[in-house]
């Protein structure tokens, strides 16, 4: 009795002893992410202003004026990326899903598992080779097809690992109606699968909206408002750098405020990625 | 191989079954006794054969799985096909709609004449063959993204096909899987919020939306319960004088209870081949009779 006793306590102890261990950890793991989130918060809302969202930045010496340019060029670059690398990349995806065996494949897969690992300083200068050289000039789209580069690996992958969890019985299901392949792909499998999918983009175009690397020798900078995809953009990472770089306090203030709006927007991406998943799997 | 094949004698002088099956208007009361006519043994008349499978041989790679299947199925009957597993018996019914070769690695020899025109010559489209040959699997599968009412419309919206009355179609067929009462006050709701016996009844209604010939079944029963198996059963009766029904299923009490005909397979082989009666009673094949007597299988 007393044996199965010290038994029962030794056990409660390793439970009690991992279980703190495990807490402890997650509050370690989220230590950075709130400190910069309070940090980010409590530096850049006092910079926030309509101003900020409506005005261009003004001339060196003067204070006020805003980020407009760069938000609208963000915005610009990540509509742009992603109307290049989401059809590409969910096509791929449908690819790798559907002809899994082929040599192609294999190779195609291999292709994105190494291209997620490139530093995005390289895809820019790959852009800039490929697309600044051979215009002449700095342009939103240059840094466009380097986001589009950076996110394509991930919604390829995203895409492949989601169409193969949808149930084989369904297409089947689709293919004993007398539907076509690429119908019952596109209808029926890419269809089951799309609220993951659309999840997986929302966290590659997230991680795109921060690059700031690549767009350096891309979209560059520009001080007004964006006159076309084929000129030089201003967009909230490379203002950030500028402004956080420069010796003036109120362009330090403005990079604070204009990291605040730069995390919001990733959040509101994430957020409204899990609403929709939690949308579409309650059902309607 | 094949035995001798019984036909009853109120099967002689039945007209071709080929075409469309009639208006969905019939489902008329059955007595619950099935009288079914035992005959004796003579070959199925020519006209009265919907699908004629002849030397029909399917592998996996390079196992072969059905070796050599001669077996002609007649029209708007229901014909089952029994068998341990591993013997074949769903393999059979995927190369009748040519899904078998859906999977990767599979390939299948021989002929299935539909109406007299093989399947497997060169100029058949599968795609085409599956609207007029329909299946239901073994597990139900309505499409999670869709409505019921989208469900018993799918086939012909995946296709590409008008619906000129969609309405009258969806009620049509649910009533005909006898589904509409249950849920003709929900069919925006979505298809996999029905349970398992109501999901397969309108897997059924999706495959006869389509008006096919006929009706492969891949053990529709074998993932519900008594209760739900019995209406599909049921369901199965009423649909035998419009369609032509091949199933495939584990349990032979259930081949009793629906099919005309019987064939028991066995390692890829067709062991025998008769009226379900005449199978179950007086087996000609000590390995049949073995089976059915539970002492294998």
């Amino acid at each position: 009795m007393s044996d199965s006793d010290g038994l029962y306590r030794r056990r409660h102890a390793t439970d009690t002893f991992f279980r703190a261990a495990c807490m402890v950890a997650v509050a370690l793991a989220l230590i950075p992410l709130v400190s910069v989130l309070y940090y980010t918060a409590a530096r850049g809302i006092g910079g926030i202003d309509l101003d900020f969202f409506t005005e261009l930045p003004k001339p060196v010496g003067e204070t006020g004026g805003g980020m407009g340019n760069a938000i609208d060029g963000t915005l610009r670059l990540i509509g742009m990326s992603c109307a290049i690398g989401i059809p590409v990349g969910v096509l791929a995806g449908v690819f790798l899903a559907e002809f899994p065996g082929t040599r192609f494949a294999t190779l195609v897969r291999f292709s994105a598992d190494v291209m997620s690992g490139i530093p995005s300083i390289t895809v820019g200068i790959f852009a800039y080779s490929v697309v600044v050289l051979k215009m002449g000039r700095f342009s939103a789209i240059a840094g466009s097809v380097a986001l589009a580069v950076i996110m394509l690996p991930t919604v390829t992958r995203t895409t492949e690992e989601l169409l193969k969890l949808v149930p084989a019985m369904l297409r089947e299901a689709a293919l004993g109606l007398g539907v076509s392949k690429w119908r019952a792909t596109v209808h029926v499998v890419l269809r089951t699968a799309a609220p993951g999918i659309a999840t997986g983009v929302m966290l590659a175009v997230a991680r795109v909206g921060g690059e700031t690397a690549p767009l350096l020798f891309t979209a560059f900078n520009n001080r007004f408002w964006a006159d076309g995809m084929d000129q030089p953009v201003a967009s909230l990472p490379v203002q950030i750098y500028t402004y956080a770089v420069s010796p003036f306090e109120d362009w330090h203030r403005q990079a604070w405020a204009a990291a605040l709006v730069l995390v919001t927007l990733v959040l509101l991406l994430n957020v409204t990625a899990k609403l929709l998943v939690r949308h579409r799997v309650s059902g309607r | 191989m094949t035995t001798e094949m019984a036909v009853p004698p109120n099967l002689i002088g039945v007209s071709g079954v080929a075409g469309a099956p009639e208006a969905a208007d019939e489902p008329s009361v059955r007595p619950a006794t099935q009288v079914r006519a035992r005959g004796d043994a003579q070959t199925l008349p020519d006209d009265s054969i919907k699908i004629r499978v002849e030397d029909l041989r399917a592998y996996f790679g390079a196992s072969e799985v059905l070796r050599g299947i001669t077996l002609p199925i007649p029209g708007k009957q229901v014909t089952a096909i029994i068998g341990p597993s591993g013997c074949g018996k769903s393999t059979f019914i995927r190369c009748l709609n040519r899904m078998h070769e859906v999977t990767p690695g599979t390939r299948v020899e021989g002929k299935v004449l539909l109406d007299g025109l093989d399947v497997y010559r060169d100029d058949i489209d599968p795609v085409r063959l599956r609207r007029r040959v329909g299946m239901v699997f073994q597990k139900p599968n309505p499409f999670p993204t869709m409505t019921i009412r989208e469900n018993v419309l799918a086939g012909m919206r995946l296709n590409g096909l008008k619906v000129s009355a969609p309405d009258e179609l969806v009620e049509q067929a649910l009533r005909r899987v006898a589904l509409w009462e249950e849920v003709k006050d929900g069919l925006n709701r979505s298809g996999t919020s029905l349970s398992g016996g109501q999901q397969q009844r309108l897997c059924i209604a999706r495959a006869i939306a389509m008006e096919p010939e006929v009706l492969l079944m891949d053990e529709p029963c074998s993932a519900l319960d008594p209760i739900a198996t019995a209406r599909v059963e049921e369901l199965i009766h009423e649909l035998r004088d419009a369609y032509t029904i091949v199933i495939v299923t584990h349990n032979m009490q259930q081949a009793g209870r629906v099919a005309d005909r019987t064939a028991f397979f066995y390692m890829g082989h067709l062991v025998e081949y008769d009226l379900t009666d005449v199978i179950f009673t007086k087996p000609k094949e000590r390995r049949t009779e073995d089976y059915i007597t539970g002492r294998f299988g």
